[in-house]
């Protein structure tokens, strides 16, 4: 019987879903049977929906990916590969033969997810197995302009969502003149329905403290930060022990790896803002303050961290260093778009099939990320609108499926790229509702500096709030567009500066929603509360009074055998008689 | 609870003469205590020569800081856009409703559960999710609430 190794997925969400007690089960198993199988840790590979996942190699049937994975089956299933076979169900992915995944993986371009899911996050060893810190070895052989040239030339752009060139803030941070220079992690990934920069830290932290090794040496730095929010344990977890073994190895610390450049990096947990995404405020808050934004300029290159010149930048955006380093700025510029070169992570979530992390590279068009590597819709309900950027970013309609993933054109339908949440919407998800949600997110998260963010979004709320109640006037939609306007140039940081496009991008694809919501006090969606209607169709009711009973209110009347009906005035609109009826004689609209 | 001055001051020493230090100091202590009152927040101020405005300020500015005291398990409901569109608010009406949470507050009276809103827990494709002090609870509905909240109630 040959050796095999089984690789468990224990990131937060394969915890979530389970994998933890997949995990201890095997090795329960494996300590009563003598098998030969090597059981490892490993993170997300990014098909959440599948979770608890787990990965078989090592016989001759080639490797083979298992989702939805329990506790009970997972021993059987580990014996019939051991048997030399492809186990007969649970299959997601396979190296020999067809697997109902594959397609999915095959058309994505995975560099910064290269490792995450397949290397065990906390082995030093797999990360250098993998071809770890080679990319620092070359290096420290060039000198910190020829570095910073390479990252220039390479095109690579800000993956926090501006989308400004890498290599030209490092240059700004390296002729900033001092003795002292600080580079930053902004790990604070404070989008709601975003987990890219969760994914990898959790799954390949040494990607990242060496990408930052390499911009520190470079911009001539020898102190940093990763700024982490601390909803994320395991991510801070798993960069401390990243760190430790690190230092024990001389990638970080004194003289590494005999040079004369020395780095130390601290990692520093958040405490739930989301303003702290913004880089002026990060830095604030590393200091031990309340992170509110600062006046720019000066910009962080030229006075950042207790005055000193600092360079910040995203989790994917360090992610993608030690690539460039080690292939050359030409060939990283040859995926994507002339303008928008390599490649985007993004968090697929919401009314989609396959929802978890994808790595694509730019230029491909929303509708192939979707139905070519998400897997199209979640149920029969048809696509209405994807929201892209989270709380700063807009909804784009299914007419414009056909937009290139690339900074200029997302740009150009008002929503922007941001960090790379991508959240699904069907027919059943109400457009004015995804704008006041998200008003109201960014309207708590104001941190109450600037006059028209604070005040003024909470207008928008009032405003949209009304509007889904069914008590909103058509002078309401001038209303919003006019606070909206105010609120960009009023604010000082990008949290005021785009809380308003989600506001209007629904304006601009779906304003007949809002029209409907304000003249027919009707929600075409059927998801505001207030303005549901239930009622029974005579003709289907058979009298059963299972809804009557259910009706916490006592407004369903009418005799056994005999239709029933809803008394308008004193329904709550709850919903319990809709999911009781099992005729489908009650109809919501 | 009676204050341990003696545990305390050990921490608050191993801060002092650190730059940054006032956010991780704080969520230090909170941990120690369970939430930061304004006692303790006066008395760290005047051990560590920090005026107590600053201290409140931090405290007040990030969601992770506590001012009551709470129940014995948190309840942190997901709000994040997935969850959202997935009926997180029918989630929390379910829980509101079995925790029997007196109006305005967030703690039940036998100090059992406390119940939060998180803006985004990550785990989007397991949405509506919950989590229960660290344990996550996903694909819920409103009819699964009293289950989960029965394995927490001894």
């Amino acid at each position: 019987m040959q050796a095999i190794t089984v690789k468990v997925g224990l990131a937060s969400c394969g915890i979530a879903a389970g994998a933890d007690e997949v995990y201890r089960k095997l090795e329960n198993y494996l300590m009563e049977n003598v098998r030969p199988v090597k059981l490892q840790r490993t993170a997300c590979i990014g098909m959440c929906f599948e979770e608890p996942i787990v990965e078989l190699s090592g016989s001759e049937a080639g490797s083979v990916t298992l989702g939805k994975v329990t506790a009970d089956n997972i021993a059987t299933l580990v014996e019939e590969y051991l048997a030399g076979g492809v186990p007969s169900s649970h299959v997601i992915l396979a190296q020999k033969q067809d697997a109902p995944r594959n397609a999915l993986l095959a058309n994505q371009k995975r560099i910064v997810l290269q490792n995450c899911g397949v290397i065990d996050p906390k082995s030093l060893e797999d990360y250098e197995a993998s071809g770890g810190y080679q990319a620092l070895r070359k290096a420290l052989t060039m000198s910190g302009d020829e570095i910073i040239t390479e990252v220039k030339e390479s095109g690579l752009r800000g993956r926090g969502g501006a989308g400004f060139s890498t290599g030209l803030k490092w240059s700004f941070a390296k002729n900033a003149q001092g003795p002292k220079k600080y580079v930053v992690c902004n790990a604070d990934e404070g989008d709601p329905g975003a987990f890219m920069d969760r994914s990898v830290l959790e799954g390949d932290p040494h990607k990242i403290i060496e990408g930052m090794v390499i911009g520190a040496y470079a911009m001539g730095a020898d102190e940093g930060y990763i700024y982490c929010r601390a909803e994320y344990p395991l991510a801070i977890a798993h960069l401390k022990v990243a760190i430790e073994a690190a230092e024990a190895k001389n990638y970080l610390g004194n003289h590494i790896l005999g040079s004369d450049f020395s780095f130390e990096l601290h990692i520093k947990e958040g405490a739930g803002a989301f303003v702290c995404g913004e880089e002026t405020a990060l830095m604030q808050s590393i200091e031990g303050k309340r992170g509110m934004p600062t006046i720019r300029p000066p910009f962080p290159a030229e006075s950042g961290l207790w005055g000193k010149p600092t360079n910040i930048n995203n989790v994917e955006t360090w992610a993608n260093i030690t690539w460039i380093i080690l292939n050359g700025a030409k060939a990283f510029h040859a995926m994507g778009t002339e303008k928008s070169p390599g490649t985007k992570v993004f968090a697929l979530a919401g009314k989609i099939a396959g929802s978890g992390l994808i790595e694509v590279p730019m230029g491909i068009t929303i509708r192939d990320i979707i139905y070519k590597v998400g897997g199209g819709m979640k149920t029969e309900k048809p696509f209405k609108a994807v929201q892209l950027g989270g709380p700063s970013g807009g909804c784009i309609p299914a007419e414009l499926l056909d937009t290139t993933v690339d900074y200029d054109s997302i740009n150009a339908t008002g929503a922007i790229m941001g960090s790379g949440g991508m959240v699904v919407m069907d027919s059943g998800t109400c457009m004015v509702d995804v704008a006041r949600y998200f008003l109201n997110f960014t309207q708590n998260e104001s941190c109450g500096k600037c006059t028209f963010c604070r005040i003024g979004t909470r207008r928008m709320l009032e405003i949209l709030t009304r509007i889904t109640e069914g008590k909103g006037v058509m002078e309401d939609i001038d209303r919003l567009e006019d606070l909206a306007t105010n609120i960009i140039k009023g604010s000082l940081c990008g949290l005021g500066q785009t809380a308003p496009n989600p506001v209007l991008t629904t304006l601009r694809y779906f304003k007949h929603e809002y029209i409907a919501h304000i003249q027919e006090k009707r929600c075409p969606a059927g998801a505001c509360t207030a303005l549901l209607k239930y009622e029974i169709i005579p003709e289907k009711c058979v009298g059963c009074t299972a809804c009557a009973r259910k009706c916490p209110v006592n407004c369903i009347s009418g005799s056994v055998k005999q239709p029933h009906v809803i008394d308008q005035d004193k329904c709550i609109k709850c919903g319990a008689c809709y999911k009781t009826c099992k005729f489908n004689a009650i109809v919501k609209g | 609870m009676q204050k341990d001055f003696v545990k305390l001051d050990a921490l608050l020493e191993r801060y002092r003469g650190k730059k940054g230090i006032l956010i991780p100091m704080m969520q230090e202590v909170q941990d120690l205590e369970g939430f930061l009152s304004k006692d303790t927040m006066r008395y760290i101020a005047a051990k560590m020569d920090i005026p107590a405005a600053e201290i409140f300020g931090v405290a007040t500015f990030y969601s992770m800081f506590r001012l009551k005291a709470q129940g014995k398990h948190i309840i942190r409901v997901c709000k994040g856009t997935a969850c959202h569109v997935s009926d997180a608010d029918g989630i929390k009406d379910a829980l509101v409703e079995h925790l029997k949470l007196p109006d305005g507050e967030n703690t039940t009276s036998d100090m059992r559960f406390t119940l939060m809103e998180v803006a985004c827990l990550g785990c989007c494709s397991l949405a509506p999710v919950i989590m229960v002090d660290d344990q996550t609870y996903g694909k819920l509905t409103p009819e699964a609430i009293p289950g989960i909240l029965e394995k927490y109630s001894f």
